[in-house]
């Protein structure tokens, strides 16, 4: 059984490899299909054949495809992804400094989700067809309906402009603004760190807004699965045997319901926490939340190719190594799967 | 080989590709029992409707403007308000859904002939080609799907064309995945089998007797794919890289109307609820058609 769970890792990894392979051809091959020629745009549509070749030569686009996609895979292990043209900056620069900034946002809007849609998704499972039922589908509904982006927009008019309940866009008030020194780059925490207060709960209700409009979009796959995988298990002898010996609803979810479904939930979170990464980008924009949502839309305006094509591998990587995780969790965590297998 | 013999085999088959239209009188009695999946067909009739004759419906013009007129709250004249250039909104929203319609069906169109075709070879040949397609279809899957059609369209350039193939380059796996499970299912029952003993050429017995059979489960999720399809579109217009100004994209129109968002509220609101009515009515249609199509899934 040990063993076998060996080679079984071993063929995950080959596979998260294989995907990662993959996923870097995508992002070359897109990162050349630009319709304007990058060389007359450095040096003019006016520039004589000679300043034409050199420039090619220099960014090594007179070499084969083959060696092309050479020079970028070991650039890119080297953390190399090129500069940005609209901050000069080198591009892996720019990102780790827009990563947290969405990393917080993703991760506040995975808790509340999680926090809501698993007690949710529970209750619509004991009652099923109750009124709580229907209102879970209703709301799930909804959120696989809503476009996020405008969520965001008639979130701000209601909850900022008109109750001022919530802060306005953007991570902190102007006046806030870089007050506390940057350590983990989460502003929550290193608000925390710092000791000052008055940063933290601007921060608080900054992100409090953009959090929970994303988080209910997760929350309405979150709530489906995990009624789903509730009324499975209440079906199960367990259950019965267990209402049978007198335990309360909450002994039979403690004990029995939640351990026997946590392995699923772990790989709905994980399939939602890298949707919301994805979310984020549009939510980011609507907010102007300085992550790297904000930063890939500023790049795609103005054709910025290595920047797009390097937003669009940190989060594709985030998302395949989530994915991963969830998948190795599964087996290593479900002594279910193992069985099933062998 | 007689007639009478071909026919149960042929009949087998025309039975599973009219499983859509045959019973029309049950599949139509079971909905009216589902009042939601009801609305959403009525929905997307209506949305049907309405993009066909947008202009006999559309009280202005689409994109005429009208400055003296921006910026209208809605009323009697005009009932979702006006835009900053004093155009119609609820004229461009009518307008707007021909472009939805169209990139829905545009997807759907290259998607689900794709995603059956290599789901049928793989499920049908098997062996190293399934391993291999199936493989390319699970990567595929593992790419975050809106952030590779963003960067797609970027460098594409904008545009309704490139937001449709941007949407369909990833959309095909989970349709694949699907019709593979069906081929599975199917490809070894007697029919098939008779139909192999009858000298049907492979192709044959992929188009003819193993692809049909696949349709209503694709059709299912195909329409339940167009939800998502709306939601995307409607992203990449937002951010500029849908169908160009001055097309009453909706996506596009909470774009700008976001600038006036805290004034004039209407603007960047309309547009969305139009969306948000569309999709749901989407998902609503699905559900309903899952229901009355495949009796094997359980709502749970």
């Amino acid at each position: 059984m040990k063993e076998f769970s060996v080679i079984e890792l071993a063929k995950r990894v080959g596979q998260l490899l294989v995907s990662l392979f993959a996923l870097l051809v995508v992002t070359f091959v897109i990162g050349r299909l630009l319709p304007t020629d990058p060389v007359g745009a450095i040096v003019g549509e006016l520039a004589d054949p000679a300043t034409f070749a050199a420039m090619r030569a220099r960014l090594g686009l007179d070499l084969p495809v083959y060696q092309q996609f050479w020079i970028y895979f070991t650039s890119l292990l080297q953390g190399d992804l090129g500069t940005a043209v609209l901050t000069g900056n080198p591009v892996v620069q720019d990102l780790s400094a827009a990563f947290p900034a969405t990393l917080e946002l993703a991760t506040l809007a995975v808790i509340i989700s999680t926090l809501l849609g698993v007690p949710l998704g529970m209750m619509a499972a004991f009652f099923r067809d109750s009124w709580i039922d229907k209102l879970v589908r209703v709301l799930s509904l909804v959120g696989h309906s809503i476009p996020v982006f405008w969520f965001g927009i008639v979130g701000l008019v209601i909850f900022y402009a008109t109750l001022n309940w919530v802060g306005g866009p953007g991570r902190v008030d102007v006046y806030l603004e870089g007050l506390v020194e940057p350590k983990t780059g989460l502003l929550l925490i290193d608000s925390l760190l710092a000791g000052d207060t008055e940063v933290f709960w601007n921060a608080v209700y900054h992100i409090i807004l953009p959090a929970c409009i994303l988080a209910y979009s997760a929350m309405a796959y979150i709530t489906r699965m995990t009624r789903s995988f509730t009324l499975e298990q209440l079906n199960q002898d367990y259950v019965i045997a267990a209402r049978a010996k007198g335990a309360s609803n909450w002994r039979i979810v403690s004990g029995h319901l939640l351990p026997n479904i946590a392995v699923q939930l772990i790989t709905v979170l994980a399939i939602a926490y890298g949707g919301l990464l994805e979310g984020a980008v549009v939510t980011e924009v609507v907010f102007s939340w300085p992550g790297i949502g904000q930063y890939m839309t500023n790049a795609l305006m103005i054709g910025d190719m290595n920047a797009v094509v390097a937003a669009t591998l940190i989060i594709g990587i985030i998302f395949m190594v989530l994915n991963f995780l969830s998948d190795l969790a599964y087996l290593l965590l479900d002594p279910r799967t193992r069985e099933a297998t062998t | 080989m007689s007639a009478a013999q071909t026919a149960p085999v042929r009949s087998k088959a025309f039975l599973a590709a009219s499983r859509l239209g045959a019973g029309f009188g049950t599949s139509l009695a079971k909905l009216s029992r589902e009042p939601l999946g009801m609305f959403g067909f009525i929905v997307l009739a209506v949305l049907i409707v309405v993009a066909l004759f947008a202009p006999l419906i559309a009280p202005f013009s689409p994109t005429a403007q009208n400055l003296p007129n921006a910026l209208q709250a809605p009323s009697w004249t005009h009932w979702a308000g006006t835009d900053e250039f004093g155009r119609d909104i609820l004229s461009r929203l009518i307008y707007g859904t021909r472009i939805t319609v169209q990139t829905v069906f545009a997807v759907t169109i290259i998607v689900g002939p794709i995603g059956m075709l290599i789901g049928i070879v793989a499920g049908f040949v098997g062996g190293r080609t399934d391993a291999i397609l199936m493989r390319i279809t699970d990567i595929v899957l593992s790419f975050p799907s809106l952030i590779l059609a963003l960067a797609f369209a970027a460098a594409l350039g904008a545009g309704l064309e490139t937001a449709i193939i941007a949407i369909s380059l990833t959309g095909w796996p989970p349709i694949a995945r699907l019709a593979r499970a069906e081929t599975l299912l199917v490809r070894n029952t007697d029919y098939v089998a008779a139909a192999r003993l009858y000298g049907a050429s492979p192709l044959r017995l992929l188009f003819r007797y193993i692809a049909p059979m696949c349709i209503p489960s694709v059709v299912v999720r195909l329409t339940m794919n167009m939800a998502g399809i709306i939601l995307t579109a409607a992203a990449l217009g937002f951010l500029g890289l849908g169908a160009q100004p001055p097309a009453p994209e909706w996506g596009a129109m909470i774009s700008s109307g976001r600038k006036f968002m805290l004034d004039n509220w209407w603007v960047a609101v309309m547009p969305g609820v139009a969306i948000l009515i569309t999709s749901l009515a989407f998902n609503l249609a699905g559900d309903a058609l899952r229901d009355i199509l495949d009796p094997r899934h359980d709502r749970s």
